[in-house]
């Protein structure tokens, strides 16, 4: 006599859908308690809105030059004045913000897959495939990523795109790193053997069931990098490395304004207040993704 | 112990011939001709072709690469294009200031950032606590351009109470130079008004990596701190009536900062490459406004040089952290893994 339990696969999907509201609820519990994470989620909405929005809310075209009104402080007509061509630091910064969410985006989009591929193979087959690919990543472990950005960067040639792939370069071994040991810890769970057994391909083990298990903790760590990746980009545009003008990039403003400082100190210094308030938002949210997906917060 | 050290030492001199392949591999990618920058746009085309003769551009890449080895295990990092010396003399001649700075900031940092830490443990949720995560959050936040620019801004030359950008007044005369590292050297000197001078020209720039850095440690001490405060021997320490200063100095704080010792480790390698914006900034004679020269002039063996040294210093601090942990923690036992 059999006394296990015959669950219909209704059944059974409407439990894990229970399941998942749940979790979804919890979390949003959590959120709303964490109150510099709900300040950073709300900067980060507003910075969402106003790239989605920008030539509505700008009040000038950014890249329109009025040398009569060059360097006019910040007044009615133009809310930060203008910078020395003339142009509304505004609306530029309004545009920025679309420079920003894109590089931040592109840099996540290539070095995460990257790292994330390089840590499952690595994982996978450990042996000699492991040592090479681990040795390598140590290699650019060995740089400070700000330095390595920067070499790559000048050594590809000055350009936002240059830029973003720098970056990622700069980025991709620490997910690297942290696939690998997500790897390392399943691949010889029971259902991997199970999965095998019944004929799939390495490949389809890696990318169909080893690879979720990695995403949760690459997402908390992009997270938390999201800031520093927003800071290593406007550096390289304060430096001349990365966007150039005319592009309403943040770095590469505040360094067009320095010559300006002592007499138009608007030109300079207002874009850098909008790096510090978007990292910040970044920042925030990131330590509250971590703090969320940990367990024992969960349980209090 | 002794193997430890060993396996370490094997490992890092792995990374460091990897790191002359990355930066051979930068030196290989950047655009520009870099005969065109030697000899001149004007230079007649036998004169070029002689060039890449002598120095080896015309062989195949991997003749290049074995050359470039072996000219860097014989300590030849080549001549900058753009001052004319030997890379080695340029970076040994900068590379004092890029310490010296570094330092500062890191001192600065440990000095407020633990006290900051605990004081926000032991008073959590409190304004002091509020404060020190304020602060935190604002040091790995803000962009260190930005801030070194408004400090300019406020400090120089609205107030005028710190001096100009740059490492010494222009009418002192520098000491003479033993270590590079100018607070020592005007000491040694016995030069007051030069320390004086030399410390006033630092404060900026040092408090602007000085406010970086203390951030993470701040963190770091104060989550520790929270673990620490809720174990069983603090309890144990209060209840037998040890006054509570020394139940924080003498035994929480101490198991506290172990795991402090990697984030400053972490703080120093950042400070370092920190360097190159903040030097940039301030006019710091260093090695970090060196390197961004010779990048936006791609000054070739010049950052392949200055590459190699910091990627160099960073191994080696790193090294040194592990080491400190272990010594400290006598549970991590060194054979690992």
């Amino acid at each position: 006599m059999s006394t296990t339990r015959v669950i219909d696969k209704a059944e059974a999907r409407r439990r894990r859908r229970e399941a998942r509201v749940q979790y979804l609820r919890d979390s949003f519990v959590l959120w709303r308690r964490n109150h510099l994470m709900v300040v950073g989620t709300a900067i980060l909405v507003f910075l969402l809105l106003v790239a989605a929005f920008a030539p509505l809310i700008a009040t000038h075209d950014p890249y329109a030059q009025t040398l009569a009104d060059r360097l006019q402080p910040p007044s009615m007509q133009h809310f930060f004045g203008t910078d020395s061509l003339g142009r509304d630091i505004y609306s530029r910064v309004i545009y920025g913000s679309r420079v920003t969410l894109a590089i931040a985006f592109l840099v996540a989009v290539i070095s995460t897959p990257l790292g994330m591929a390089i840590g499952v193979v690595s994982g996978y087959f450990g042996r000699a495939t492991d040592e090479i690919l681990m040795r390598l990543s140590d290699i650019f472990l060995a740089f400070p990523k700000l330095i390595l950005a920067i070499a790559f960067a000048a050594a590809l040639g000055p350009g936002v795109e240059n830029a973003i792939v720098a970056i990622a370069v700069a980025n991709w071994p620490s997910y690297a790193r942290l696939a690998r040991a997500e790897t390392l810890a399943v691949r010889n769970n029971d259902y991997i053997q199970v999965i095998r057994s019944m004929g799939a391909s390495n490949l389809r083990i890696m990318v169909g069931h080893i690879t979720p298990m990695c995403l949760s903790s690459i997402i908390v760590r992009l997270s938390l990098d999201m800031g520093t990746i927003i800071l290593t980009a406007a550096g390289l545009g304060f430096l001349g490395l990365g966007a150039q003008p005319p592009m309403p990039e943040w770095g590469l403003m505040v360094s067009d304004g320095r010559q300006f400082l002592v007499d138009q100190w608007w030109v300079s210094t207002l874009p850098g207040v909008a790096i510090l308030i978007v990292v910040m938002g970044f920042n925030l949210v990131g330590d509250g993704i971590r703090d969320i997906l940990d367990p024992h917060q969960r349980q209090s | 112990m002794f193997q430890y050290l060993l396996r370490r030492t094997v490992t890092l001199v792995i990374t460091l011939l990897g790191i002359m392949v990355v930066t051979f591999f930068i030196s290989l990618v950047i655009p520009v001709d870099p005969l065109a920058s030697i000899a001149g746009p004007q230079a007649p085309q036998e004169t070029v072709e002689r060039l890449r003769e002598l120095y080896g551009f015309d062989q195949p890449v991997y003749v290049q690469f074995g050359r470039y080895m072996n000219r860097l295990f014989h300590g030849d990092l080549g001549t900058s294009f753009q001052t004319g010396r030997p890379v080695l003399d340029d970076i040994l001649h900068y590379f004092p200031a890029t310490i010296e700075l570094a330092t500062v900031a890191l001192v600065i940092s440990i000095l407020v950032g633990i006290p900051l830490g605990v004081l926000s443990a032991v008073y959590r949720n409190s304004s002091i606590d509020h404060f020190s995560r304020i602060l935190s959050l604002i040091g790995v936040s803000m962009p260190v351009f930005w801030l070194g620019l408004v400090l300019l801004l406020i400090f120089y030359f609205k107030l005028g109470w710190f001096p100009e950008p740059g490492r010494l007044d222009i009418m002192l005369i520098e000491p003479p130079r033993v270590t590079g590292i100018l607070l020592i050297d005007s000491l040694l000197a016995r030069d007051l008004e030069v320390f004086w001078d030399a410390l006033k020209h630092m404060a900026l720039p040092a408090a602007v990596l000085g406010l970086y850095g203390l951030a993470g440690i701040a963190r770091i001490v104060r989550s520790s701190m929270l673990d620490v405060l809720s174990a069983e021997y603090i309890k144990t320490a209060r209840i037998k009536g040890l006054n509570e200063f020394l139940v924080l100095t003498r035994h929480a704080l101490r198991n506290a900062l172990i795991p402090a010792v990697t984030v400053i480790g972490l703080t120093y390698g950042g400070l370092l490459e920190g360097s190159v914006l903040t030097e940039t900034i301030f006019a710091w004679p260093g090695l970090g406004r060196y390197l961004a020269t010779a990048f936006l002039t791609l000054d070739l063996n010049a950052v392949v040089g200055g590459t190699m040294l910091v990627a160099l210093t960073y191994c080696l601090v790193n090294l040194a952290v592990d080491l400190v942990y272990a010594f400290l923690n006598p549970k991590i036992t060194l054979a690992e893994e």
